[in-house]
């Protein structure tokens, strides 16, 4: 895909998250950042009814709770969704309150791939929500990027459903 | 910089000091009736015998062990011809003639009646001086003639070493071609669950012995190769967390930083000098082909744009290189010249083609294919024509050449079940495609590297 097509694909997907964005405030649905696969693993967001203030301020867990740490991707795909694009924008908003607090983007795949291309991948997909983190005026020198390729996946399952779930960025804070 | 989890030196490990010289050979050699033709695809396996090699001590005391080394040197030979598909190892207990030794003609008779082609008469003999002499002759039992014969004269320990030579003085001088039993195989070692595994870099004969671990799992290592001399290999390390090329010393067990770049360094090569390294550097999420000057650390990119270019593997001449791009939408396979200019695509089929790597023979180029969820071990000519699919499975992946470019070795992997994570297994198959086996490491393997011949 040329660099412009991307570029198209990106504006298409940053207005059609807009108007997601739009809907969910409407809705009674407490904000959360429950990934679209199947199976919740164990460290997954924590439910809504948690309360948030449970967490250290500007720490890991209240990452997870408040913005959501993760976004999935598409089979070879480095694309946010508008359900990416909408933690990232959660997240954004937690780096803005905490602007002393640096993150890390992990890209992971799933393990359709070989070793090299997919640590590649990896890090193309973490470079995706750098980019739209720094768009959201997120300082670039606050997110480091690592790509783990498919060494480190979150489900150990060989069906769609796990790799669905493998293919991810997941937001650490440092 | 200095890498802390380096493990114990491994000094000595790769600088044998071994005298091997033509023995007896006579000296206008007879037309061979015994000879392998290994292009042949529905080649039988030639039937051999390797009896023990008769033992013999110059200090009496080490005679017991002599008697087991010539027992042990045997079996290495044996284990060598069986696996290579070529040869048929006869078993010891058919055997009629005993007492065989190398300065006399076995009976030929005894040999033919069983059913051997060949036959390999050896001896080991501990010297005065704490070394030991080996020696054999392979005898055409058909032609009544000896085809080779090689002495050696080396320390105890590295008697195993001498079964490879042996072995593969056998194998080049009844197929034609160089052997590649006396090579080593450096890979993967993974261990741990399938959410965190630990990956250790290992290294071990081609045969399975000898195995070492050179990283202690702290950090993962993958996709270790080796330079050309066998002394250093160069890796992927995530020390402190950044992943990067390093290269790591057999010698002396050091570990080197490759350069201190930005981004992440993947998917290292050495260039058949050993003056180079080609790899993949990653900046701003993109990732394009590099070359670094050993001697002056100078770095030059050789692709650009936006697409993931990786996986580079040079020529043997050294005047190419093959990578692997999606700048075509999938993977494919392109081959540029070393400057970068040139490019070239070279596969065109349906799915996709990945991790080339050129034969040492400059003949062939190894891949990965992927299509409709199975992975493959396939081969092409450079030029892209004469494709050939040698292994199918859920995950064939990465492969690695012999030095003779005859045998590919690879690592399979198996589904994960029930949340138990997939085996990997390296596994090795011919240029043929037949005489696919599995590789035997202790644990999970991935990864492989076949190092060029020890000599």
């Amino acid at each position: 895909m040329s660099s412009h097509a991307l570029r198209m694909k990106f504006i298409v997907l940053a207005a059609a998250t807009l108007a997601i964005a739009a809907c969910e405030k409407k809705s009674e649905q407490p904000i959360s950042s429950a990934p679209p696969p199947p199976q919740q693993s164990s460290n997954a967001a924590p439910q809504a009814n948690v309360n948030e203030q449970m967490y250290a301020p500007g720490s890991q867990e209240e990452l997870e709770a408040t913005a959501g740490s993760r976004i999935y991707f598409a089979y070879d795909d480095y694309s946010l969704d508008a359900r990416a694009q909408a933690t990232l924008q959660k997240q954004a908003e937690w780096m803005r309150k905490y602007p002393n607090k640096s993150v890390v983007i992990e890209g992971h795949c799933d393990e359709r791939g070989t070793r090299e291309y997919n640590l590649a991948l990896g890090a193309r997909r973490a470079e995706s929500a750098k980019r739209y983190l720094v768009s959201l005026g997120i300082d670039e020198g606050r997110i480091n990027t690592i790509s783990y390729g498919k060494e480190r996946p979150e489900v150990v399952g060989s069906n769609e459903a796990a790799w669905a779930q493998n293919r991810r960025d997941v937001t650490v804070v440092q | 910089m200095a890498h802390p989890h380096t493990s114990s030196r491994l000094a000595g490990l790769l600088c044998l000091v071994i005298l091997a010289v033509a023995w007896l050979v006579p000296a206008h050699p007879a037309r061979a009736n015994l000879v392998v033709d290994i292009n042949n695809p529905t080649f039988e396996p030639i039937p051999v015998a390797v009896p023990s090699f008769s033992a013999q001590s110059q200090v009496p005391s080490r005679l017991a062990e002599m008697t087991q080394m010539g027992d042990d040197i045997a079996g290495v030979v044996a284990a060598d011809l069986e696996r290579s598909g070529l040869f048929r190892p006869l078993p010891q207990k058919s055997f009629v003639e005993q007492g065989l030794v190398p300065e006399r003609r076995p009976r030929f008779p005894d040999w033919k009646a069983i059913g051997a082609q060949g036959l390999v008469v050896g001896s080991v003999n501990f010297l005065a001086d704490g070394r030991i002499e080996v020696l054999f002759r392979l005898w055409d039992v058909y032609g009544q003639q000896q085809m080779t014969g090689v002495k050696y004269e080396t320390t105890p320990d590295n008697w195993r070493q001498i079964a490879h030579r042996v072995a593969d003085a056998i194998y080049q001088r009844l197929t034609g071609e160089e052997g590649y039993f006396d090579t080593r195989v450096v890979f993967v070692a993974e261990s741990g669950p399938g959410t965190n595994r630990v990956k250790r870099l290992a290294i071990m004969d081609q045969d399975g012995a000898n195995l070492k671990y050179l990283t202690k799992g702290d950090f993962l290592a993958l996709t270790p190769r080796f330079s050309p001399n066998s002394q250093e290999i160069t890796y992927l390390s995530y020390f402190n967390n950044k992943p990067r090329v390093y290269i790591y010393d057999l010698e002396t067990g050091r570990q080197e930083l490759l350069g201190d770049f930005q981004g992440m360094t993947f998917a290292p090569r050495f260039s058949p000098d050993g003056n180079q390294v080609v790899m993949s550097m990653e900046k701003n999420g993109n990732s394009d082909i590099y070359i670094m000057d050993l001697r002056t650390r100078k770095i030059r990119q050789l692709t650009d744009g936006p697409d993931i270019d990786t996986a580079p593997s040079f020529s043997p001449d050294g005047q190419f290189i093959a990578f692997e791009s999606d700048r075509g939408g999938g993977q494919q396979i392109y081959v540029m010249r070393a400057d970068g200019s040139n490019v070239k695509r070279i596969s065109f089929g349906k799915g996709r083609y990945k991790t080339p790597v050129w034969s040492p023979r400059g003949d062939l180029i190894a891949f990965t294919y992927t299509s409709g969820g199975v992975f493959k071990i396939g081969v092409m000519r450079p030029d892209g024509t004469g494709e050939r699919m040698l292994t199918e499975s859920f995950l064939d992946e990465g492969p690695t050449w012999a030095p003779n470019g005859r045998v590919i070795m690879f690592f399979r992997g198996y589904p994960s079940r029930g949340g138990h994570v997939g085996k990997d297994e390296l596994w090795s198959v011919d240029l043929t495609g037949r005489n696919l086996r599995r590789v035997p490491t202790p644990g999970d393997a991935s990864d492989p590297a076949w190092s060029p011949l020890l000599r």
